[in-house]
């Protein structure tokens, strides 16, 4: 019997296309987030309420990953921005070499930002770097405030999380107090920011920071 | 199910790096998990099974170690195993941390004859 010694990352593959998205992003100065949460938190809709805001000189695109359907990327179209829909037949989070596939579709030199909206999973999107500046996290008032402690990987690897659906909240025994010290616990780092894509609460703290960010890149 | 998308990526690694040696057989591949990595052991080797299946690799053995989460806080320079997602050090409360282990995906090494 011999040992074959190989140290050798599993998802190193991942991670060097993930690397040269990043350059690319980089040489390009776009900014890109990658947009992650439970199927239903509202991803889709706080891309709406972003796009409709959205100042005229800030050239932003969209790549939606889904398992099935078009229809969020139909959803974004409405916006008259570019938008590419991923469709994974059953794979349940995005990976760098789809979303390097997807950048062709798009005039680079014309776009300040992209935004990418992973399949709605809090688990395996965690593992797989895309080559994102940020990466965002939503949960909403009607999951429950344990979600940080349950799903601490993503947690502990995103840059913001957005607590949505603020407008439930008199309806769900969500506290938010509650909620900001599980995710703390994960990650003291975190911004958090809440926000009702139906009242607008907290989407202009949200727009704030895409802009400096934006501005930053 | 990502677990087959890693099961995946180790099936093409072992396949990468057994291309160079002649006439070994695969007995087993060792890999390191940490404790932050959403990974479900048992579908991992469920899935690494089934990749396997008709293969030359067919029987060999998947071990997973799993690493502990330890940290080293950069205020106070003690070093600790985290515990129940806490991550603060328990000496001096300091969030700002090093991650020293527990956030690994790797393979460690094969197995062969």
């Amino acid at each position: 019997m011999s040992i074959v010694t190989l140290e050798r990352k599993i998802l190193k593959k991942n991670d060097e296309i993930a690397a040269e998205n990043r350059k690319l992003f980089l040489e390009r100065e776009i900014f890109t987030i990658n947009l992650l949460s439970s199927p239903g938190s509202g991803k889709t809709s706080l891309l709406e309420q972003t796009l409709a805001r959205l100042a005229n000189h800030i050239q932003i695109a969209v790549v939606e990953g889904d398992v099935q359907t078009d229809k969020d990327a139909q959803r974004i179209a409405k916006y008259n921005i570019p938008v590419v829909q991923i469709i994974t037949n059953g794979g349940c989070h995005l990976e760098a070499q789809l979303i390097q596939n997807a950048l062709g579709n798009f005039d680079l030199n014309a776009l300040n930002a992209l935004i990418i909206e992973n399949v709605g999973n809090l688990v395996c999107p965690a593992n797989y770097d895309l080559g994102e500046s940020k990466k965002v996290v939503l949960i909403s008032t009607t999951e429950g405030d344990d979600k940080p402690l349950k799903y601490p990987a993503m947690f502990h690897v995103s840059d913001v999380m957005i607590i949505n659906k603020m407008d439930l909240l008199n309806y769900v025994d969500f506290d938010v107090t509650t909620a900001k010290e599980n995710a703390y616990r994960i990650n003291p780092d975190l911004k958090i920011i809440e926000t009702s894509c139906r009242t607008g609460q907290g989407i202009d703290q949200w727009m704030n920071w895409l802009y400096t960010q934006i501005k930053i890149t | 199910m990502h677990e087959m998308s890693i099961a995946q990526s180790i099936f093409e690694i072992v396949q990468e790096t057994l291309a160079k040696e002649d006439g070994v057989q695969l007995k087993e591949v060792v890999l390191e998990i940490g404790e932050l990595v959403a990974v479900v052991p048992d579908s991992l080797q469920f899935c690494y099974t089934v990749l396997t299946e008709q293969t030359p690799y067919q029987g060999s053995k998947l071990t997973i170690n799993i690493i502990p989460l330890k940290g080293m806080c950069k205020t106070c320079g003690h070093c600790f195993r985290i515990e129940k997602m806490w991550f603060s050090c328990p000496r001096c409360d300091s969030t700002d941390l090093d991650i020293m282990q527990g956030q690994e995906l790797k393979i460690s090494h094969l197995e062969v004859t």
